[in-house]
């Protein structure tokens, strides 16, 4: 289990973390969801103790990260972003050297190693060195490393960051594997929301160090209502159509943005009908129609104001950003 | 204790696999060392300055070549320490030293390198006592550079060094002289790496600390031939009291002087004490979290 309350951590004038409280439950698969920049790292840095929190609490698996620093490392895996996996050594040898930082006695370590590399379908690429690795294949044998000493908590730092669609998707299967069949606490920071919303139980929403919202991905989705409609209207339309709209019982919000109305409507497959009779009967002519379910994206935007991809505006602002944050920590 | 162990046979196997299957980067260590024997060893001759040739030799009378003999041999004597000595196995000597000086440098340039990966992270991560991510470091360097220093001897032999071992613990007394000195010299660099965090900035620091510790010794020249103030620098050198010691036990043969030996060993032993001790107090402040 892993609770925090009031996490802040500030980099001088930076606040990296701005006063985060969630709790992540035994055996639960946690999502940290946020754009690059927000906090998700440092949060993770604090939760493995490679960093103090400036103020606030946290505890992890029972331990203080601060005054108990040692217990936590025992019971945490930690799979950073960078791969640290050493090139030099075969994909066996980085195991061991991972089983004698854990204090696993050597038998112990090779019958472990075995088996997971068995999990990550690395088996038959433990003789080589990791030089001759794909980077697929080296975040595998990342990951099989980070769970080598069967932690309580399994922390995964960006674990699909710049991978393949087809990489992506087995890294997916076996974090999915490991919450089945191992029944691990796994907290996971991603900027991905198809990958949060396929594979998280629970997520919270990250942005500027604070979380916007928490819950589980169709909770989240759901308050935003059923269904999403896009409607176009024949000639522009007219400025009434904004208030038509509005008096259909099923409509919880309407926008305008570029011609486009976009509808939060509670049961889309019911309220279509009736707002499109709406419509004719006020003489506005629809052009087309899109209906969709909300993604964690419209979640997304909706908690936080701006769009998770393309922000092209804070792009820069939001690298800049992760570049003091890498400064400071190294 | 056990964890101890398990946590430095991992770490210290790590650096030593990672040192043995890079042949090139061995091969390339190895060169330095080598090149400058070959450039400062060969062409700066200092005992060729004293030679004089036959024809002038024939028409001095016997009288007065004995005693120029005399004078020369103890110039020579006081210069280099012992009479007899060729520049080339005076200066060989001392590249056992700078040897050990450059591979304790490259260990702390590898710690930057940990850092950068990350990999120094994932050692924070797990629960080893932060000293020892610094003990494996030196240990893994000392072991390298004896090793490397026991190299550049068996060519500089191949070469034409003539070796005079003055006692059956010589050899021992070398290789302690050269340990101490990596130890002290390692752990310098390694707690500089931890500290300075930027790998600009240790090149920096490292290349300003390399020339004043290679030329103000006596590794290359006799401490005789310099002006006072360089001379002084040089007698705190630990590098000057390393050289020494090798030279008292591998060269001198029975010119040499075993109260100097222990006293070049104490010293060099009180360097490697107190740089380690420093060394693991820096480092230890240097890997807590921020």
């Amino acid at each position: 289990m892993i609770v925090t309350e009031g996490l802040v951590k500030t980099f001088g004038k930076l606040v990296a973390v701005d006063g985060v409280s969630f709790t992540v439950n035994d055996g639960e698969l946690f999502g940290f969801l946020g754009p690059n920049g927000a906090g998700k790292t440092t949060t993770i840095n604090i939760l493995t103790t490679l960093m103090r929190p400036t103020s606030g609490r946290a505890l992890v698996g029972g331990y203080d990260v601060v005054s108990e620093a040692e217990k936590v490392r025992r019971i945490v895996g930690l799979v950073p972003q960078d791969i640290t996996v050493d090139d030099d050594l075969t994909g066996w040898e980085n195991l061991m050297l991972q089983a004698g930082l854990y204090h696993i006695p050597r038998s112990e370590a090779r019958r472990r190693a075995a088996e997971v590399l068995e999990l990550v379908g690395l088996s038959d690429a433990a003789g080589r060195r990791v030089e001759t690795y794909s980077g697929g294949m080296r975040k595998r044998l990342e990951l099989a490393a980070g769970l080598l000493h069967d932690p309580e908590i399994l922390f995964l730092d960006e674990p699909t960051l710049g991978l393949d669609v087809q990489t992506r998707a087995a890294i997916w299967e076996y974090i999915t594997r490991l919450r089945r069949e191992l029944g691990m606490t796994v907290f996971l920071t991603t900027h991905y929301m198809d990958e949060a919303d396929s594979l998280c139980e629970r997520v919270a929403i990250i942005d500027r160090g604070k979380i916007r919202a928490l819950g589980t991905p169709s909770d989240l989705k759901a308050s935003l209502g059923g269904s999403i409609i896009d409607l176009e209207i024949v000639n522009g339309g007219s400025a009434d159509v904004m208030s038509i709209l509005g008096r259909v019982d099923a409509v919880r919000r309407v926008s305008l943005a570029d011609g486009v109305y976009r509808l939060s409507v509670d049961n889309g497959e019911e309220g279509l009908p009736a707002i499109l009779e709406n419509l004719l009967r006020s003489g506005v002519r629809v052009s087309r129609v899109v209906m969709r379910k909300p993604t964690l994206d419209e979640v997304f935007l909706e908690y936080t104001g701006r769009k998770l991809r393309d922000e092209t505006g804070s792009w820069e602002e939001a690298f800049r950003q992760r570049m003091i944050v890498r400064r400071m920590r190294t | 204790m056990m964890n101890l162990l398990m946590e430095l046979q991992a770490l210290v196997g790590r650096e030593l696999r990672k040192w043995v299957r890079s042949p090139f980067l061995l091969f390339m260590t190895m060169v330095q060392p080598v090149i400058w024997m070959g450039l400062f060893g060969k062409a700066f001759n200092l005992t060729a300055i004293l030679n004089i040739s036959d024809d002038v030799l024939a028409q001095l009378p016997p009288y007065i070549t004995s005693q120029l003999g005399e004078a020369f041999n103890s110039i020579m004597a006081s210069l280099l320490g012992a009479s007899g000595l060729d520049y080339f196995t005076y200066m060989s000597v001392g590249m056992l030293s700078i040897v050990v000086l450059f591979t304790s440098m490259s260990t702390g340039m590898s710690v930057a390198w940990d850092r950068r990966l990350g990999f120094l992270n994932k050692l924070l991560a797990a629960p080893i006592k932060r000293g020892t991510i610094i003990f494996s470091k030196v240990l893994s360097s000392v072991i390298r550079s004896v090793v490397q220093a026991l190299m550049v001897m068996a060519i500089s032999i191949a070469f034409g060094a003539r070796y005079s071992l003055s006692s059956p613990i010589s050899l021992p007394a070398a290789l302690a002289s050269l340990f101490l000195l990596s130890l002290g010299l390692s752990s310098l660099f390694v707690s500089l790496g931890v500290r300075l965090k930027s790998w600009e900035s240790q090149m920096a620091v490292m290349n300003l600390l390399n020339l004043p510790l290679m030329f103000a010794s006596n590794a290359l020249y006799p401490i005789r031939m310099m002006p006072s103030w360089l001379q002084s620098i040089a007698s705190v050198n630990p590098i000057s009291y390393a050289v020494d010691a090798v030279r008292q036990s591998l060269l001198y043969g029975p010119a040499a002087d075993p109260s100097k030996l222990l006293l070049d060993l104490g010293a060099v032993a009180v360097f490697a004490a107190a740089f380690t001790a420093i060394g693991v107090l820096i480092a230890d402040r240097g890997l807590r979290r921020g």
